[in-house]
């Protein structure tokens, strides 16, 4: 049995909503972040799916796929060290400590 | 002739003045004035081979058929705008400008030696030799230029070095404010200069003097009988023209800063503000004279402003007390003898008489002859000045017997002034007033007066100075005579004095370059020799010895004399106009303008901007996730949007 797109993209939305809701509530930065990968593999599966059915011939949405893993892995590393820092100067990990950066 | 002579002599004040600007502070005093003099004579040096190959030479190209020809070594492109509008410079001999050039670096030459001595010491004694050859340098590139722009270039030039040079002393407040009233007041009347170059050019289509002069009449025509205001483009261009003249020459009502333009180092005032510069004016008119005259109203112009000014300043000269300032006022006086001799000068028969040019011809020995011998005074006030350190002359007095060679040095410049046979003012006034009666008695009636007005003033000084009471301050400190840098220009000068007037100056300079023999006309002479000697007896029983005569003469009329002490109430007058009048009125209400509504915009785009931002500065509260939920919300409002628009 052939699965439709829509099998596909449905749960990719669901992690995307998923990813949104966490990053507003959360207010652990490790969750947030967690809550960004969600967020990122959705879009991540979302050009797989489209390579996949609209364009099978060709491989761009893969390659771009892989690539973007490589993107958050380095992106990861970079929030994590600030997050570290944070810790540090602040003595934990919640959002709501760090405001300093307004009017 | 070889072109390469003609550039050195522009090329070395040039060089010197890059060297001793650029370089001259690493250099002692000595260096920088060895340069300075070492290059100027020999521009000098070179200067008087072109003027004797011009003059003697006989060269065909100097001289054809027994009339002097004009004659241009070379005339380069140097900016090409349109095909019409090209501004070329050159080098244009012809009799007035080999005689400019032998006139400026002889007293250049002068001034160059003299100032080693006067200047000893002072801060800035490279500055000042830098500036000398500027003003040189310009000075000769505006009497040999071949067009009339170039001259214009050069014509800023020298109120630039003029302007440097007045306010030298640029720590002393009245320097600076003499050297800008100079460089204003020169502007202004240049702005009309300049109007009168673009209409000359835009109706000629040429800026070349020699194809402006060769044919008059062939200009006349080129404007088509264009008029405004009831008067013809041309004489509008050459009254405008003029105008840049009388600012440059002090004539009335541009004379104000003269005067005060002495603030500057005395031989500044020798070389730029009796001989060379302020005579510029004189040399224009001259450079344009076929123009002038067919154009018979700027001639009369001209005339006009000379006759006022020159009794004007000689009234002015006899009650000031500053030497420098007396020596100012007369050379108003001169210059407008100039003017006036050039005003009446036509060359074309008038109700039958036939003019001759003449009064070209004595305005320009005139020219040559007042150079030489008021830069003697000049000079000869410079040495008076060093040696009792004060400009006003209550502070001399019985100086004869202290400083002798400057005691006879300047009695022969003012006897050359005063037009006393056989110095050299007296062949050269007598031209001017000869000139002068032949043209009508009027004129001839007035600056006869003029002329016993001068000796007059000048023996006032002379007595005032050398005769009289002794100052009490002699005692502490005896005035003695200059070192011989400073005395031996003066001796030169005023070997020059006694005999330029001997100068068969008619075979050299007249009109349209054929030779003129100079005859003494007898009741002219006469008369003016007379009028003279009555000038200086007269001085000689005022001023020889201290008496109350002057007191009583100041007495009878005080309100006259109050006047002419505040020089008829011309920097008052102008102070009204600028302060009163321009300032108050029109510059107020600009301001006005400027404030409230140019200004007032601006600070309206900025209030709004401002008052905006405080009010929607909350948003940035610093809350990560907030501003995740602004952006959210943003995003499905706009996709809800495109969804309705497009679905």
């Amino acid at each position: 049995m052939d699965l439709s797109m829509l099998w596909y993209l449905v749960p990719s939305v669901l992690m995307l909503a998923c990813g949104i809701y966490g990053f507003m509530t959360r207010k652990n930065l490790i969750g947030i972040l967690i809550s960004l990968e969600l967020m990122l593999n959705s879009a991540d599966l979302n050009f797989v799916i489209f390579n996949r059915y609209l364009y099978p011939g060709s491989m761009e949405g893969m390659v771009f796929t892989l690539f973007a893993i490589a993107l958050a892995a380095a992106e990861t590393a970079i929030a994590i060290a600030i997050i570290i820092n944070i810790y540090r100067s602040v003595g934990n990990t919640d959002i709501n400590e760090v405001k300093q950066m307004r009017f | 002739m070889e072109v390469i002579i003609p550039i050195l002599i522009l090329a070395f004040p040039l060089f010197t003045f890059l060297l001793l600007g650029l370089c001259g502070m690493k250099m002692s005093h000595k260096l920088a004035g060895c340069i300075g003099i070492a290059f100027l004579g020999t521009t000098a040096v070179l200067a008087y081979i072109v003027a004797c190959t011009y003059f003697f030479s006989g060269d065909p190209a100097f001289i054809f058929e027994g009339v002097r020809q004009q004659y241009q070594v070379f005339d380069v492109t140097w900016l090409a705008f349109t095909q019409s509008l090209v501004v070329k410079i050159g080098f244009l001999l012809d009799p007035i400008s080999a005689l400019m050039l032998v006139v400026i670096t002889t007293i250049s030459f002068m001034v160059h030696l003299y100032s080693w001595g006067y200047m000893e010491g002072e801060p800035g004694f490279q500055r000042y030799y830098a500036f000398l050859s500027l003003f040189t340098f310009s000075m000769l590139g505006l009497v040999v230029a071949t067009n009339i722009f170039q001259m214009y270039i050069f014509w800023e030039l020298v109120g630039v070095s003029s302007y440097l040079l007045i306010g030298f002393f640029y720590k002393l407040p009245s320097a600076v404010s003499a050297s800008k009233k100079a460089f204003i007041v020169t502007r202004f009347a240049d702005l009309g200069f300049l109007i009168g170059i673009l209409i000359l050019s835009y109706y000629t289509d040429t800026f070349n003097f020699v194809e402006l002069t060769q044919n008059p009449e062939l200009v006349l025509g080129t404007t088509g009988g264009a008029t405004y205001m009831g008067a013809s483009v041309l004489t509008w261009a050459m009254v405008l023209i003029f105008s840049g003249g009388m600012g440059k020459s002090a004539m009335m009502p541009l004379h104000i800063w003269l005067p005060d333009a002495m603030e500057g180092p005395t031989p500044v005032s020798a070389l730029i503000h009796a001989a060379t510069m302020v005579v510029a004016g004189v040399y224009l008119v001259a450079r344009l004279f076929p123009l002038y005259c067919v154009v018979d109203f700027s001639l009369t112009f001209i005339c006009c402003v000379g006759a006022i000014t020159a009794f004007y300043a000689a009234m002015v000269a006899c009650a000031q007390t500053d030497i420098k300032r007396i020596l100012a006022f007369s050379t108003i006086s001169q210059i407008a003898f100039m003017m006036v001799s050039l005003g009446v000068a036509y060359d074309k028969p008038i109700e039958g008489v036939h003019y001759s040019g003449l009064g070209y011809m004595a305005g320009m020995f005139h020219l040559f002859t007042h150079a030489m011998f008021k830069a003697l005074l000049f000079l000869g006030a410079g040495a008076l000045i060093h040696a009792v350190h004060s400009n006003e002359y209550t502070a001399m007095g019985g100086l004869r017997k202290y400083m002798p060679i400057t005691h006879w040095t300047f009695l022969i410049g003012c006897l050359a002034i005063a037009g006393i046979w056989p110095f050299a003012g007296f062949f050269s006034k007598d031209e001017m007033l000869a000139a002068m009666f032949q043209r009508h008695w009027f004129w001839g009636a007035w600056m006869t007066m003029v002329a016993g007005l001068t000796a007059f003033y000048m023996f006032r000084l002379y007595f005032l100075v050398f005769w009289g009471e002794e100052n009490p301050h002699y005692k502490e400190h005896k005035p003695h005579d200059a070192p011989w840098q400073m005395s031996v220009p003066l001796i030169l000068l005023a070997g020059v004095s006694i005999c330029a007037g001997w100068i068969q100056f008619g075979e050299f300079v007249t009109w349209n370059g054929e030779p003129y023999h100079i005859h003494i006309e007898a009741p002219v002479a006469f008369t003016s020799l007379l009028v003279a000697v009555v000038g200086i007896a007269l001085a000689a029983i005022m001023y020889m010895k201290k008496n109350t005569l002057p007191e009583k003469v100041k007495n009878a009329w005080p309100s006259l004399w109050q006047a002419a002490n505040r020089r008829f109430y011309w920097d008052e007058i102008y102070m009204f106009i600028t302060h009163k009048i321009i300032f108050n009125i029109i510059c107020r209400s600009i301001a006005w303008f400027d404030r409230h509504v140019i200004d007032a915009t601006m600070d309206g785009f900025a209030k709004v901007t401002q008052s905006v931002s405080y009010r929607i500065r909350g948003m940035q509260s610093g809350e990560v996730q907030s501003y995740v939920g602004w952006y959210i919300t943003g995003a499905v409002v706009i996709a809800a949007i495109a969804w309705l628009c497009f679905a």
